[in-house]
């Protein structure tokens, strides 16, 4: 065991690595084969400037938002009463499935939505829901609305994490001694280490809203839809000319991404210089009030958004008919859950068994690597860092679709085992991101305790290290099982179309647009990924309770 | 030599498919395989249906038939053809395909379908050869490389809350639309509908349907296809959205009439509304119409991809989709709205009963009022018009 130890990071870096370059060079080799004709064909999309255009922009001002509506709130609540209740909102916000969060805010936003329906006819005299584009906008906002009420509760979450090491307590106090308000020093002395800090996460997100599929399904604009959207569009297409095409495409999006990451690298040198140079003004105030109010008001409405959605998702899968401007359905029915019963029961299963075997792997390979960290001093580094979130920054869609001609290739047959590892890739990252700070700040003396008092290495990680962190553990469980659970291209493009999740099956009626099989989908795939949260909350509380010492770490 | 020796005997196994002919040894062969069948998944009320088929083929057939369901039928022939093109002719991943017009016409093009099986099966004889287009699919002919299992006609639905009168032709949609701007709208083509929405209005639009019924002349096509383009331009600024968005799918254009976004939509199956109704999915104020110059119909097929691992099996689901059983379910309004393949002349008395028996539902035309159906025209003009249609509207912001 021990020796084996010492090759797990190699192990690790293969099983990240090894699928996206294999991948890319899946894409790589049609993408320029026949002299780049692919690349003349994608020239010659009348739609290509705007799809472009429209990647770009959704992808970054979706960033930008989620970053300064996380940052804002912390540094204007951070350590109130009102922060806590954010805190506490935010692993269940965070494991809604994207799909079913696009779902739900589109029923809200839409002209026949919803908010309409609560208001009309009396407020807004609509007998009729107006014509107006507000889902699908051809400048992509509603887009980006969904974007940032799913990705600020993940940056909010990876603040918190960094906020132990960058100690905002002291610094805040000596700021605030000085005479600067709440939120301006908190921008001055505590924001600059965070962001050093959730930078990587900051670009997990610009590459994942710049390239996200299901999302940009239900929520983008179609005429033209965005890059990655287009890219499944051509990629399924029976003329095989357009695969080729869809690989030029996909090679473009990476290069967008590129684009876009160093663009964002730029603006940070930008923003850290007028930065310094506000520091040094002195300048004590910024209009504080309405800056906390404003972050307040725009946390509050994100959470709603998803909230609310959810709940809509749940009337309309018991809904009888439902029309504008009825806010509330005419009759209540339990057919549409009856009539997936099966259905749901097969997908369930199918989706369990996948996410726990995915998240058991990721795990031990976590746990394995962490422990070869602690006991022979094999510590990532930089390089290693990034192979880790390589599969977060690298599109889907540049490199699945060439993994997926590659396993064909060497005959792999489509199942549930080639599924298991493609979610490996992308479940990996965030367990390895959610268990290395806590695991290593656990305090190495209880080893050298239990050492002395003659336990083996062994001995030391199964019966001290992993009970005192059982809580951290079975978080990064959760996590794993949220991330394995909303995973659609890789379960649908690996699996061949015979592994049926609770997402693809809810992707594929999406596609259908019948929304009362859509929101009993997306319930049963949001508690698929909420209830792993439960348990990581519950177990490790009743396990502490007899045990004073473990309590509330 | 070892993968020399594989591939010899994998060939040997892809030649040893039971020959349709000898069905007794079909079926010998078909129990307890698997059948994978990829078709669209998007319809509840499909899925139904086919999970009942799944459960007539375990109990009478020992035959496990697992629906693939699919965003996209596409997705199904990117798999052939991706195996293929990885030298994978055996043990392929689909095992049957609900398949027609373009795609059929592309796999039967580039051999990648089993067959002729279709007229060999022992269900064919019920079969309505000569009343329906069963033989051929948007003028391909079948050869006995897919089989039919259903029939569907263009009609339109309309909400007569809001628009009672049925409209004759499309000049008369036009006149409408444009009298109630944001009140329609179609599927965004490539989707199926969509593009049927497109060829609807060019036959109905045009003086002589000659020409679309052979492959695209160059030469003629802009005269062809102007009335169709003038049509669209005056449509497209008064459509839902003003034509800057397009429901993605059939059933989403169902959902808008149900929220009261739109009065007017195309559908392919003319038992659908009344289905739709019973789901709660439509108000019951709707009903639907044909033009007067007729619509276009045509047959969903399954077909058996070359490479299929249980052919068998495939064929087997195939002969049990046209079993009399199967039809007058899939033609039950409450189930699906289907029209049946068969010929009511060729079945026994009791089969013919389950027929006499059913309800049309309450927005279903019957079988004279929705006339004879329109041929599909030759499937490169399907191609062309919506790759011409997404030039022109498509990309338009």
């Amino acid at each position: 065991m021990t020796a084996g130890l010492r090759f797990l990071p190699s192990v690790t870096v293969l099983v990240l690595a090894g699928p996206v370059f294999a991948g890319l060079a899946g894409t790589l080799v049609p993408a320029l084969s026949e002299g780049g004709a692919a690349f003349r064909d994608l020239a010659a999309w009348p739609g290509l400037g705007a799809a472009v255009r429209l990647s770009l922009v959704t992808g970054i001002v979706a960033t930008a938002l989620s970053l300064l509506i996380a940052t804002a709130l912390t540094a204007g609540w951070w350590g109130t009463r009102a922060f806590r209740m954010v805190e506490r909102l935010l692993s269940p916000l965070l494991s809604v499935p994207h799909a079913a969060a696009a779902f739900g805010l589109a029923f809200l936003i839409a002209p026949s939505g919803w908010i309409a329906r609560v208001l009309s006819p009396w407020a807004t005299g609509w007998e009729r829901p107006p014509d107006l584009l507000i889902v699908q906008d051809p400048a992509g906002w509603s887009l980006i609305a969904g974007l940032v009420a799913k990705e600020t509760p993940f940056l909010l979450l990876m603040t918190l994490a960094a906020l132990p090491q960058a100690a905002p307590g002291q610094s805040l106090k000596v700021a605030e001694s000085l005479g600067y308000g709440r939120v301006a020093g908190w921008l001055k002395v505590v924001f600059p280490r965070v962001y050093a800090q959730i930078r990587l996460p900051v670009y997990v997100v610009l590459a994942y809203s710049m390239s996200v599929v299901d999302v940009a399904l239900i929520l983008g604009p179609s005429t033209p839809p965005t890059l990655s959207v287009q890219i499944t569009r051509w990629m399924s297409d029976p003329d095989l000319s357009l695969r080729l095409q869809a690989a030029a495409a996909a090679l473009l999006q990476l290069g967008l991404v590129v684009l876009a990451l160093g663009a964002w690298r730029l603006a940070e040198i930008g923003v850290a210089r007028a930065g310094r140079a506000w520091v040094w003004s002195g300048q004590r105030c910024l209009a504080e009030r309405s800056v906390r109010s404003a972050a307040l008001v725009a946390g509050i409405a994100l959470a709603a958004i998803v909230v609310v959605g959810l709940l809509g998702l749940a009337v309309w899968s018991v809904a009888g008919f439902w029309s504008f401007p009825a806010a509330w359905p005419d009759a209540l029915t339990g057919r549409t859950w009856s009539r997936h019963a099966d259905d749901i029961h097969a997908a369930l299963a199918d989706t369990v068994v996948i996410a726990c075997l995915a998240t058991g792997l990721a795990l031990s390979l976590v746990i394995g690597c962490l422990e070869a960290e602690h006991r022979h001093g094999l510590r990532l580094r930089r390089g290693g860092v990034v192979i880790l979130s390589l599969p977060l920054l690298v599109p889907q869609t540049v490199f699945l679709p060439g993994l997926a001609s590659l396993l064909i290739w060497f005959g792999w047959s489509p199942g549930i085992c080639a599924v298991v590892l493609a979610h490996l890739v992308f479940v990996l990252p965030y367990v390895f991101l959610s268990l290395g700070d806590p695991w290593r700040a656990w305090d190495t003396r209880f080893a050298t305790a239990a050492a002395a008092l003659g336990a083996g290495p062994v001995r030391v990680l199964f019966f001290v290290r992993l009970p005192m962190l059982i809580r951290p553990v079975l978080t990064a469980a959760a996590v794993g099982i949220a991330v394995s659970v909303g995973q659609y291209l890789p379960t649908l493009l690996v699996g061949g179309g015979r592994v049926a999740t609770l997402t693809t099956e809810a992707v594929a009626l999406g596609a259908g647009g019948d929304r009362r099989a859509i929101g009993a989908w997306g319930l049963v795939q949001t508690a698929a990924a909420l209830l792993p949260f439960a348990v990581a909350l519950v177990v490790p509380a009743i396990l502490a309770r007899r045990r004073r010492g473990l309590q509330g770490g | 030599m070892r993968i020399l020796l594989a591939a010899l005997l994998g060939l040997t196994t892809a030649a040893h498919a039971q020959d349709p002919a000898d069905w007794d040894a079909v079926l010998q062969e078909a129990e307890g395989q698997t059948v994978y069948w990829h078709a669209w998944g998007g319809s509840t009320t499909t899925n139904a249906f086919i999970a009942w088929i799944a459960e007539r083929a375990a109990e009478t057939h020992g035959v496990t038939l697992e629906h693939v369901k699919l965003a996209d039928t596409a997705d199904a022939i990117s798999r052939v053809l991706s195996e293929r093109a990885a030298g994978h002719h055996t043990g392929g991943a689909v095992d049957l395909i609900w398949i027609n017009g373009a795609n059929f016409a592309a796999m039967k093009e580039q051999d990648l379908l089993f067959g002729p099986f279709a007229e060999d099966l022992p269900n064919w004889a019920l079969v309505d050869v000569d009343g329906k287009t069963v033989t051929t699919d948007f003028t391909v002919p079948t050869d006995g490389y897919e089989s039919p299992w259903a029939m569907a006609q263009v009609v339109f639905i309309h909400d007569t809350a809001d628009l009672p009168e049925a409209l004759p032709d499309m000049d008369a949609l036009l006149a409408w639309a444009e009298a109630h701007p944001g009140r329609f709208t179609f599927p965004q083509p490539p989707d199926f509908l969509g593009s049927t929405f497109l060829k609807q209005a060019l036959l109905d639009l045009t003086e002589d349907p000659g020409p679309l019924y052979a492959p695209i002349d160059e030469t003629g096509y802009a005269a062809v296809t102007a009335p169709l383009w003038d049509f669209m331009d005056r449509l497209t600024p008064v459509l839902w959205r003003q034509g800057r968005a397009y429901p993605q799918t059939g059933p989403r254009q169902l959902q808008l009439i149900a929220d009261g976004e739109i009065d007017l939509a195309i559908s392919f199956s003319p038992g659908e509304a009344s289905a739709a109704i019973a789901n709660f999915e439509l108000p019951e104020t709707v009903r639907t119409f044909v033009l007067e110059r007729g619509t276009i119909g045509n047959a969903s097929f399954v077909a058996i991809p070359y490479n299929a691992t249980a052919k068998e099996g495939a064929m087997v689901i195939a002969n049990l989709l046209l079993s009399p059983e199967a039809q007058a379910q899939a033609q039950d309004p409450a189930v699906l709205g289907y029209g049946t393949v068969l010929d009511m002349a060729k079945l026994r008395p009791a089969d013919r009963a389950r027929f006499e028996a059913l309800e049309l539902g309450i927005a279903t035309l019957s079988p004279e009022e929705l006339g004879p159906a329109l041929p599909e025209p030759h499937p490169s003009w399907m191609t062309r018009i919506e790759g011409d249609w997404i030039q022109r509207y498509g990309v338009s912001d």
